[in-house]
């Protein structure tokens, strides 16, 4: 049966771009773990890519499309290892090449083992920069190009793709453990992984209320890196904590942004909107985290997103839990963001007059370029009847908002304020 | 792979090799560290350095030969020694480090050693 040729190149197209999405961050961490060079497995990983476009039309697409491009990324890097035997300083590489048989045939190749969690702890190593961790994550796991990262880092491309290059240089060549931490080191190791992939959907959380989108894709990836890290350790109450809370924002995802992208709160979200097989996934998780025993800030946000969604359900929730819950958030991360949602929870709970206090006694040098901060003291004067202070607020507020969808927000709430 | 574990003390760490009440303690965790690295099977060497003030600091610059007493810098931590062991990856090394004694009171820089060159013996 003869196949007409352009459907055979459309059919391995379709099968490498398939498998690039499926499985490209599997494939480099199936790479990197022997070798701890990344850069090289990223490129050997390419050329194989290429070799498959090239091949596969004519060949058929192997049975085994994953271990086909490893076999071949893998004799790649054997390739450049041994043109760079006199110099080179790697010898883990120079060791794994020799490992490598010359009669693998592509089709033979082993199944693929899954070292995409030892890969993650290794971009949050303590011996890589913290502000590196993210970043590597995305590049290294999910194959994401260094622009696209530079934009939802705020960083210049330029800068982003040296710093990408160097973390990857101290990875290989200080010889940093590719490996899932042992028990005792997991409270050390933990903590900067789950922060780091946070932070991931963090950038893509802040992109979305501007009505940019084009981050939406971030934040998903996001949440499969989270599921990698729960799938490798299903008994960690704050990886389970952190799918939970990221599948608790991500359900109200679309609902944030109204038609014309302007910026909808959540009070005045329709439930309706939001995806309910996230959020009951997302209490799946926050109940068999919590049976762990094990607290924690991740696992204590996820509660307060569940209190939130409680609407859905048509029934509201004690105001005092949510501020009970911020008591308790505020001991696993004291930050500013932090401070100022617990005196919004206060407020909520009809304790303006300690709202108002607890929000003064956050130094000045913290809350003065803290957006939040304004919003919620606009809000708390206007609450206070004192209509000046709330215009002066909101003016501060707005002109230290970067997404135009909030800004246009935060000009209605003034205007309810005139005069 | 090849570290160098590299010893920074404080000035008053320091002055315990001198002190012969702290003395004794002082030399006992560096030798007690040194036995454990070749216990280990890790070792391939190092020294202790004699104290900054007995360092003498030479530049060339053009055709002009600077010799200056003292260290290379002044800083509150200062150069005390260096251990080099082998073992299989950072990890290992960072653990290691953790456990020589100026850890507790200065700090230890951990390092991966180059390979050395070609040489003909």
């Amino acid at each position: 049966m003869t196949r007409d040729r352009h459907a055979d190149t459309l059919d391995a197209s379709r099968a490498v771009e398939w498998a690039a999405r499926r499985a490209y961050g599997r494939l480099i961490a199936a790479m990197a773990s022997r070798t701890r060079d990344v850069a090289a497995a990223e490129d050997a990983l390419s050329e194989a890519f290429l070799s498959a476009l090239q091949q596969w039309p004519a060949q058929g697409v192997p049975d085994n499309p994953d271990g086909w491009l490893l076999a071949v990324a893998r004799r790649r890097i054997a390739d450049g290892a041994r043109r760079r035997a006199v110099h080179d300083r790697v010898t883990p590489v120079l060791e794994y090449a020799a490992t490598l048989s010359q009669d693998d045939a592509p089709d033979e190749a082993p199944a693929l083992p899954d070292q995409r969690a030892a890969l993650l702890f290794a971009c949050a190593h303590p011996a890589i920069d913290p502000a590196l961790h993210a970043p590597l994550m995305l590049q290294v796991v999910l194959g994401l190009e260094a622009e696209q990262i530079a934009a939802a880092f705020l960083v210049k491309p330029a800068a982003m793709a040296q710093r990408l290059v160097r973390g990857k240089r101290k990875l290989r060549d200080a010889g940093v453990r590719f490996a899932l931490p042992e028990a005792h080191e997991l409270p050390a190791r933990m903590p900067p992984v789950l922060e780091a992939i946070y932070a991931a959907f963090g950038t893509a959380w802040d992109a979305v209320a501007g009505g940019d989108d084009a981050h939406g894709e971030l934040g998903t990836e996001a949440i499969w890196l989270a599921r990698v890290v729960h799938d490798a350790m299903p008994h960690d109450a704050e990886a389970l904590g952190l799918l939970s809370l990221m599948l608790y924002c991500d359900a109200r995802r679309r609902a944030r942004v109204g038609p014309h992208g302007s910026y909808v709160p959540l009070d005045a979200q329709d439930p309706a909107t939001w995806n309910h097989d996230a959020i009951d996934e997302a209490e799946t998780l926050l109940v068999r985290a919590a049976r762990l025993l094990a607290p924690g800030r991740f696992q204590t946000e996820a509660a307060i997103q569940s209190l939130h969604v409680a609407r859905r359900r048509g029934h509201g929730y004690d105001p005092d839990t949510l501020v009970t819950l911020y008591d308790a958030l505020w001991h696993f991360a004291p930050t500013v963001g932090v401070a100022v949602n617990r005196c919004a929870a206060l407020a909520q709970a009809q304790r303006v007059a300690e709202a108002y206090q607890a929000l003064m006694d956050i130094p000045e040098s913290v809350r003065a370029a803290y957006q939040p901060w304004w919003v919620l003291c606009a809000h708390l004067h206007t609450l206070q009847g004192d209509r000046g202070s709330a215009r002066a607020a909101y003016e501060q507020a707005i002109g230290l908002t970067v997404a135009p969808g909030v800004r246009a927000f935060l000009l209605t709430r003034r205007a309810l304020v005139e005069g | 792979m090849q570290y160098a574990i590299v010893v920074y003390e404080t000035a008053a760490e320091l002055a315990a090799r001198e002190d012969p009440t702290r003395a004794p303690a002082y030399w006992a965790a560096y030798t007690a560290y040194s036995q454990a690295l070749v216990t280990a099977g890790i070792a391939r060497g190092g020294a202790g350095l004699a104290p900054p003030a007995m360092a003498t600091t030479v530049r060339v610059r053009g055709t002009e030969r600077q010799v200056q007493d003292g260290p290379f810098a002044e800083t509150k931590e200062m150069l005390g020694g260096l251990f080099m062991i082998d073992v299989p990856d950072l990890d290992t090394a960072l653990a290691w480090a953790a456990r020589c004694p100026s850890a507790a009171t200065g700090s230890v820089e951990v390092r991966p050693l180059l390979p050395p060159p070609p040489i003909d013996a």
